[in-house]
């Protein structure tokens, strides 16, 4: 779960960084989606860089939920006969509680995603339309349900990386007292920027800022 | 003075196995003598230990890794659950480590003074010797004992000692040191050396041809009696403070091991030398089913106090200065609130028989900080004592900072126990004994931080050499069918007879009469009268158990009530064999005082005339008379003098 | 104190089992939780009926003996306190309290409130020690132990076995217990020697034992009677790869 979250979260920050380019404008943001397919040419051909970081995220993802799926099915085995009174949470914080069905919204959110803005085929605009104007047309506030959805998933991928970050040093036997506190802010820094720098597009095109 | 009525004196007995010479070389020469096992044959002898604490815990793994084949049997869940864990404070060593002039020869003679001139010389002799060994193996082990900076061992001073020989691991000695023991034993099990069995309870003894040969348990899961034999048979059941129901005992320590052996012959060493503790938190009502022990370390800054005033009911706060009896120093100026801990107890059971006590019943004391607080600051006070304050709150609600702590002297060890000799051995042949089941070192009081030391040494340094002595000594064969069949019979006759009876009081409350009994007379002061009338009211309690007992349930299952009961009937008869002893012995020694034998200051007289001996009690029968042999002490090296702490 | 409780019942092993009621009308609020048991026990026998079964032994917090999920938390509501020393004055007259067993498939229910926690020694047994036997020692100061290295390895060697890490993790894993002795015993230096085959043989023998894994909730330490704390945890993380994957375990 650490090293593949690890890759995700790499990830993460670079595609909302280069989100961040819509406020650049539509030449700059269309350029530099451009600028990833054609990322390595000429020294290999079009798309291939692309299309390697996808696979690599694509297969981080399915290992990912397959440990999660592994330790869920592993935790019901280890306890077969479940408590009769509802059973209290003393762990601190929030975010510890999320990871599951967190994740499970952050899946499904992320397929639809790829229906969106990778295979076109949920997008208003469709195949005609430049990234950009696939992006505006999404967060229309007419399509608030969609602006929504997205929201809800990102402020559920603060939290899992709230809990994620820290947890993953954890599970690599990274974290010591000494560094506890230093990961706590980490975890906790890292999961509020990227929800923020996510969430602030379609904030923005909603409310035509941008667009 | 006769009490012939209560009942038989026997021969004399002796201690035929420690060597002549001078006390230092006798350990030395008696690993010499004893005779070996070849290593070959070590496999075919069977071993059976019977408790995993410190003595069990430790025989156990050092047999084991010898080579022998062990079996070994608790009652709890776990090994690791034996109630040596609670022990708090230390274990002492004549490590000198201090260069506190402490060397093997002060160890012995303060244990031998410490015990009031009523143990055998030799023996404590080994104790001291072997201490220093026991702290290099823990450490081995990886005990995480308390260091210093400098990365060395760490000592307190404890219980009154001039010198610092106390190695600790904070409040947890115990626990850090049967861990240490359950470690290694189990590391014996998974090597197939040593056959585990946990919630396992010994029932009777096999005997064949007058030798202990095995055992019969009963799985207090299924219910199931199954018997066990081996070469040899080792007895590491802890002690019998819960004859007083209320004590710091483990809620399952319980005496039927000994007892059963007992019955058969094995001799019962002192059973009225008991310790009470003066530090433990008071009753706070009649569902108590447990005391609970504050550390001693208190009163190196406690002022313990109670109102000059009889039945005053003010609060602590209420009451000023010169209405408060601060009463051990009074009456012991040079040692003050550090007086032994019979010396404490009985202090504290003096004022509160006045009226003076204070807390719910009137049976509590003082325990004041507020000096304390104000000398060294309440920061200091809450480094040195915070957890234990904070253990005191969980417990009562109050909390200490602000009122003074309640406390009450409580029953804590038991000094007496299955007579051995040098070798550890009872008077049934192939029958070992060791750590708190048996009499041996500790006299008639034994020292702080002493218990973990003796529970040790015996499991893992003399037992193995002495064991192995018998196994060399005696080849034995396969046990007959008979001895076997009839000692199943007996168990499954008692456990008949326990669930036949189907009265109509629950065993508690037998447990809780008796111990009301043992505790008012024969508990912290001991009288004639009242012994004689604890002799009257505990056959008949007896009686009544056996009459009115309501033992729920079936025998084939996981039955706590039916387990209870057993020990229960034990405790009715091993009460009666205490306050024989109590009664028989007309004197004050160590942690038996009797109120007829004290000096004009309410001080305890020993009587080395008449009793500077061991009492070995001797079966006689279902209400029969027991036997009395006597074993003379004799002291070479550490004269008899009276003790005093004014 | 009035109080309802409501507590498993399990005649055995293979029974269904299920929570009944019982009312109990006068408890001293000073008892303890396992005493006011106790009187509940007394009032089911002078009723004829069989009492409760639950484990217990010292009653001073050191045994591990007792456990008791008590309203969904394992020892009950106050912290850093075993079952035993929980006091009844934590509880308000009139409620309603739940009692569990502890719910673990490696902690089979035996009846009523009773388990068997023996996979906690499968676990010792299969590397929770340092090989020392008797009489080899070598003199204790010969090797010193820097004192921060002894006081940790002292928090970690305060685990008392008692369970209630399994009990509170959602995913029943058995990591704060095993990490507690392998980091105890990977403190110190007369741990070194069998550090790397220690923790790769006991996490095995816990794995083969049923628990499950560890995602890293916490609910261990915050139901920990002795605090024992995730550090631990992540030591045993830590060691175990440089076993594996750094290839220390030869």
């Amino acid at each position: 779960m650490a090293v593949t979250g690890g890759v995700l979260v790499l990830y993460l920050v670079l595609h909302m960084v280069g989100n961040l380019k819509i406020f650049y404008g539509a030449e700059d943001f269309n350029h530099y989606s451009h600028w990833l397919r054609t990322l390595g040419e000429p020294a290999v051909p079009y798309r291939t860089v692309l299309t390697a970081i996808e696979v690599v995220l694509a297969l981080s993802i399915v290992l990912h939920m397959w440990s999660a799926i592994s330790l869920g099915k592993r935790a019901a085995h280890a306890r077969p006969v479940k408590y009769k009174s509802k059973k209290k949470s003393h762990a601190q914080g929030y975010a510890v509680h999320t990871m599951r069905y967190g994740g499970i919204v952050i899946a499904l959110y992320v397929i639809w995603h790829l229906l969106d803005m990778t295979f076109l085929v949920v997008n208003p605009k469709g195949r005609d339309a430049t990234p950009y104007e696939r992006v505006i047309a999404d967060f229309q506030p007419s399509h608030w349900y969609i602006t929504l959805f997205y929201i809800v998933a990102v402020l559920l991928v603060g939290l899992h990386l709230r809990h994620g970050v820290w947890s993953a040093m954890q599970t690599l036997g990274l974290r010591s007292p000494r560094n506890d506190r230093a990961l706590r802010a980490l975890a906790a820094t890292i999961g509020a920027v990227v929800a923020l720098g996510f969430i602030s597009v379609p904030v923005s095109v909603t409310f035509g800022w941008v667009g | 003075m006769t009490y012939d009525s209560f009942y038989k004196s026997g021969g004399p007995i002796a201690d035929a196995k420690a060597p002549a010479g001078p006390v230092e070389d006798r350990w030395t020469t008696r690993k010499f003598q004893a005779k070996l096992v070849n290593p070959a044959n070590k496999r075919k002898k069977k071993i059976i230990i019977i408790g995993t604490g410190l003595a069990g815990g430790s025989a156990g793994a050092t047999l084991g890794e010898a080579g022998y084949h062990v079996i070994q049997f608790c009652f709890q869940d776990s090994p690791r659950r034996a109630h040596s864990i609670a022990a708090q404070g230390g274990i002492n060593a004549a490590k000198n480590y201090r260069n506190d002039g402490d060397s093997v020869h002060r160890l012995f003679y303060d244990t031998v003074k410490g015990g009031d001139f009523r143990a055998r010389e030799s023996n404590v002799h080994r104790l001291a010797e072997i201490s220093t060994q026991i702290i290099d193996q823990c450490v081995a082990q990886g005990v995480p004992f308390a260091r210093e900076y400098g990365g060395l061992l760490d000592n307190r001073s404890f219980g009154g000692t001039q010198v610092s020989r106390t190695f600790y691991a904070r409040g947890q000695t115990g626990q850090q040191l049967l861990l240490g023991a359950y470690q290694a034993l189990m590391r014996q099990v998974d090597a197939g050396n040593v056959e585990l069995h946990a919630r396992h309870e010994m029932l009777d003894l096999i005997i064949e041809d007058g030798r202990a040969r095995g055992v019969v348990v009963r799985d207090l899961i299924s219910g199931e009696i199954t018997s066990y034999t081996a070469d040899a048979v080792v007895l590491a059941s802890g002690g019998y403070g819960n004859v007083y129901f209320l004590s710091t005992n483990a809620m399952g320590s319980n005496v039927t091991a000994s007892w059963r052996a007992h019955r058969h012959g094995a001799y019962f060493g002192n059973p009225c030398y008991t310790q009470i503790h003066p530090t433990c938190i008071p009753v706070s009502g009649d569902h108590q089913s447990k005391l609970t022990l504050m550390s001693e370390s208190l009163r190196n800054d406690g002022r313990v106090w109670v109102p000059k005033q009889r039945g005053d009911t003010r609060k602590p706060a209420d009451i000023p200065e010169d209405e408060r009896d601060y009463y051990l120093e009074r009456i012991y100026p040079s040692f003050g609130n550090l007086v032994p801990r019979d010396i404490a107890s009985r202090a504290a059971k003096n004022v509160c028989d006045e009226g003076r006590g204070v807390g719910p019943g009137g049976l509590g004391v003082y325990l004041d900080f507020a000096d304390a607080i104000e000398r060294l600051g309440l920061k200091a006070v809450e480094a040195k004592y915070g957890n234990l304050f904070e253990m005191y709150e969980r417990i009562t609600g109050e909390n200490p900072y602000e009122m003074p702590m309640r406390i009450y002297p409580a029953v804590h060890y038991t000094m007496g126990g299955l007579w051995v000799d040098y070798d550890l051995e009872s008077t049934i042949p192939g029958l070992f004994v060791i750590g708190e089941a048996n009499f041996s070192d500790h006299g008639a009081n034994r020292l702080g931080a002493s218990a973990l030391m003796q529970g040790l040494a015996d499991g893992y340094f003399v037992l193995p050499t002495t064991v192995g002595n018998y196994l060399a000594e005696n080849n034995l064969g396969e046990v007959g069918e008979q001895p076997v069949a009839e000692a199943e019979q007996r168990v499954k006759d008692q456990i008949d007879r326990l669930l036949s009876v189907d009265g109509d009081r629950s065993v508690d409350s037998f447990h809780r009469e008796l111990g009301h009994i043992m505790w008012e007379y024969c508990g912290m002061e001991r009288t004639e009268e009242g012994l004689r009338k604890a002799l009257d009211l505990i056959p008949a309690l007896r009686k009544e158990f056996w009459e009115r007992v309501k033992v729920t349930g079936k025998g084939e299952e996981l039955n706590q009530q039916l387990e209870k009961a057993g020990r229960v009937a034990d405790f009715l008869e091993l009460a009666e064999l205490m306050v024989i002893d109590a009664l028989h012995r007309a004197e004050s020694c160590g942690g038996h005082f009797r109120a007829e034998s004290q000096d004009e200051d309410g001080e305890a007289k020993r009587d080395d005339v008449n009793f500077a001996y061991v009492a070995a009690w001797e079966w006689a029968g279902e209400d029969k008379q027991p036997v009395l042999h006597k074993e003379a002490l004799e002291f070479e090296y550490v004269k008899p003098s009276q003790r005093s702490y004014k | 104190m009035k109080l309802k409780l409501r507590v498993w019942r399990q005649n055995g092993p293979k029974d269904k089992g299920k929570m009944v009621e019982y009312k109990l009308d006068d408890i001293s609020p000073d008892a303890s939780f396992l005493e006011m048991l106790d009187v509940l026990n007394e009032e089911l026998i002078a009723k004829g009926e069989e009492p409760v079964a639950f484990d217990h032994d010292c009653r001073e917090g050191i045994c591990g003996m007792c456990s008791l999920v008590i309203n969904g938390t394992p020892h009950g509501p106050e912290k850093m306190t075993t079952t035993c020393q929980l006091h009844m004055r934590k509880f308000k007259d009139g409620e309603t309290i739940d009692v569990e067993p502890w719910r673990a498939k490696a902690f089979p229910v035996v009846k009523d409130l009773v388990v068997d926690r023996s996979a906690f020694d499968d676990i010792i047994a299969a590397g929770g020690y340092i090989t020392a036997p008797t009489g080899t020692a070598p003199e204790a100061h010969a090797t010193p132990v820097p004192k921060p290295d002894a006081d940790k390895a002292f928090e970690a060697a305060e685990c008392i076995g008692c369970g209630a890490c399994v009990a509170a993790c959602p995913n029943g894993s058995a990591s704060l217990f095993l990490g507690a002795k392998v980091s105890h015993l990977g403190l110190m230096p007369q741990g070194q020697p069998e550090r790397w085959d220690r923790v790769v043989n006991m996490l095995e023998a816990h794995d083969d034992a049923g628990f499950g894994g560890c995602t890293n909730t916490g609910e261990c330490t915050a139901a920990c009677p002795k605090g024992i704390s995730q550090d631990f945890i992540s030591r045993l993380n830590s060691d175990y790869l440089k076993a594996t994957a750094g290839g220390k375990k030869k």
